[in-house]
């Protein structure tokens, strides 16, 4: 039978398994995770108790339907689910995974990548520090643990994540000083507006849980610098609309500017790469089913940032793709309906990517002794040094003055580089370039490749 | 719970939900301390201590950055075995944590 290798059991890839194994075949999901759901329906381990409604609020029956959908297919063994492990390499039709177990392997005929998408970060003075975390940390730490990032909590950026994370917090009981969004009103109503003509019910529910937020809320905001001590933030800098100053005491700060797509791997299966104005970063070229390449299928927010309602209508549209190429059968009427949701979640992303944009001049403006990467304390000053030396290319920049090659491999400072690259050279980020995944794509035991390269 | 360990730090993270789970001790720095069934390294840790280890290339402490596996911040030190993310690894009873590398690391090349 084919092997069809689905890595990521998230939204997409939850859908995408039961589309597989509702035709008949018995497909292998790979995830990261210990509990199938991804990371916005994340599951808490077995012995917490708190309730779907409580976890995931108005989203709560869509969490427990692709839950129990899972957990179906689990209970009458047609997928092969392997959880708390990564891909961190591909080779002709073998993933290379790395896991409990030493060297493991998965082959496979056809691979369907659903790996989501993280945090979209921009450095801010400062956020080098112990207690600084992206919005999707405060929200997993609050869902998956039950626990606070800190006693005092400022969030700032700009996205539907921000206003949600800031919701929830202030629920569970958290203290959440403020909640900064660098986009200003009137381009947060502009965008607002192509949201609502798509989606005017998730439109309006964004709004009430921004009203709950109260006078915490403000947008418009500059960041200027996080103040830290010894043992972390101690107040966020910020300018208003109006240019005024405040100053906002804390001891924890989160950072995010919406998503960026996690697309390592679906670089090393071979998938073409275009820059996106829309969405400020480079996404995977495929065609309107997620084919990428012969035999690569992609979906999800790894593909366009369309988030989880998005992500399960492409999960299935990508696997029907797949079957369509294998010859086997697929409902036509479903895939064209499923399609044109598609078409309107993608008007409704395109509003949410243009009403929270990238903070391209904060980064632009970004004093030379900022931290821009995090892992190896490499400052802007270092990449504005380096340009002139290594030309604009960013893999050379790379190289020559090392951001993006610490340990996250660019995936948080990458964007920022290619803004300050642009900057300095006055070329777009089209021409500034991509950094190119390199596997493993995550730290790897020297074991797992050791053994690897001993059954060779 | 004491929230302020042996050395006057106080916890970064408080809890807001979930606290009626077993207890399950680990040592961090060799001093005993307590977590809960259920907690990650990084949630146990972070209950009692400042940080999760010492930056390599600055001054400040690393405490985690995305909790989700893809910024690497989390990397901790065990007394014994490899070193482990924390964001993503389930505390065990008895686990032996560090926030510096041991005494021996890197050892002698043969």
């Amino acid at each position: 039978m084919t092997r069809v290798l689905i890595v990521g059991a998230g939204p997409a890839g939850i859908r995408a398994a039961a589309e597989l194994a509702g035709a008949g075949l018995r497909p292998v999901v790979v995830d990261e995770g210990a509990r199938a759901g991804g990371q916005i329906y994340r599951r808490p381990p077995e012995m917490f108790s708190r309730p779907a409604k409580v976890l995931y609020g108005s989203e709560a029956g869509k969490a427990g339907a692709l839950h129990g959908l899972f957990d179906a297919l689990l209970a009458e063994d047609r997928v092969d689910y392997l959880p708390n492990r990564t891909v961190v390499g591909l080779s002709d039709g073998v993933a290379h995974l790395v896991g409990p177990e030493i060297g493991e392997r998965c082959t496979f005929d056809r691979l369907i990548l659903a790996t989501g998408a993280m945090d979209r970060v921009a450095p801010v003075p400062g956020w080098q520090a112990a207690g600084v975390y992206t919005l999707g940390a405060a929200q997993i730490a609050l869902k998956a643990q039950g626990v606070a990032l800190g006693r005092r909590i400022v969030l700032a950026g700009s996205g539907p994540l921000l206003t949600l994370v800031a919701a929830q917090l202030l629920k569970a009981g958290a203290d959440v000083a403020a909640v900064l969004d660098t986009a200003p009103l009137a381009t947060q109503m502009r965008g607002g507006l192509k949201m609502a003509l798509a989606r005017p019910g998730v439109t309006a529910r964004g709004l009430m849980l921004r009203a709950r937020l109260g006078r915490r809320f403000r947008a418009g905001v500059s960041l200027e610098r996080i103040e830290t001590g010894p043992s972390g933030p101690k107040a966020l800098h910020w300018y208003d609309a109006a240019g005024r100053s405040h100053t906002t005491t804390c001891d924890t700060v989160a950072l995010g500017w919406h998503l960026r797509a996690e697309t390592a791997l679906a670089d090393l299966a071979g998938s073409a790469f275009d820059w996106s104005e829309t969405w400020a970063q480079w996404l995977p070229r495929t065609d309107v089913e997620g084919r990428a390449a012969d035999g690569l299928y992609l979906a999800g927010d790894g593909l366009r940032i369309l988030g989880a309602d998005g992500a399960e209508l492409a999960g299935r549209v990508a696997a029907r793709a797949c079957l369509a190429d294998l010859g086997l059968s697929t409902d036509p009427a479903a895939q064209s309906r499923d399609l044109k949701r598609l078409r309107k979640m993608r008007r409704f992303a395109e509003g949410v990517a243009s009403a929270f944009p990238w903070p391209a001049q904060m980064v632009r403006d970004l004093p030379d002794e900022t931290v821009l990467c995090r892992c190896e304390g490499v400052t802007a000053g270092e990449l504005r040094d380096t340009v002139p030396l290594s030309g604009p290319d960013a893999n050379r920049v790379k190289s020559l003055g090392r951001v993006g090659m610490g340990r996250c491999q660019g995936r948080y400072c990458q964007l920022a580089a290619a803004e300050l690259i642009s900057e300095t050279t006055r070329l777009s980020s089209a021409e500034v370039g991509r950094l190119r995944a390199q596997p493993p794509v995550r730290p790897a035991p020297v074991a797992a490749l050791v053994s690897d390269h001993d059954e060779d | 719970m004491s929230r302020v360990n042996a050395a006057g730090e106080k916890g970064r993270l408080i809890r807001l939900a979930e606290s009626d789970r077993a207890p399950l001790p680990f040592y961090l720095d060799g001093v005993e301390r307590q977590a809960m069934q259920g907690d990650t390294v990084l949630t146990a840790v972070l209950l009692s201590a400042g940080g999760l280890r010492s930056a390599e290339f600055g001054l400040e402490k690393r405490a985690g950055f995305c909790l989700m596996g893809a910024c690497q911040d989390c990397w901790m030190w065990q007394e014994d075995g490899p070193r482990i993310r924390a964001c993503s690894t389930p505390l065990k009873a008895g686990m032996r944590l560090l926030t510096d590398p041991p005494k021996t690391w890197p050892g002698e090349l043969p």
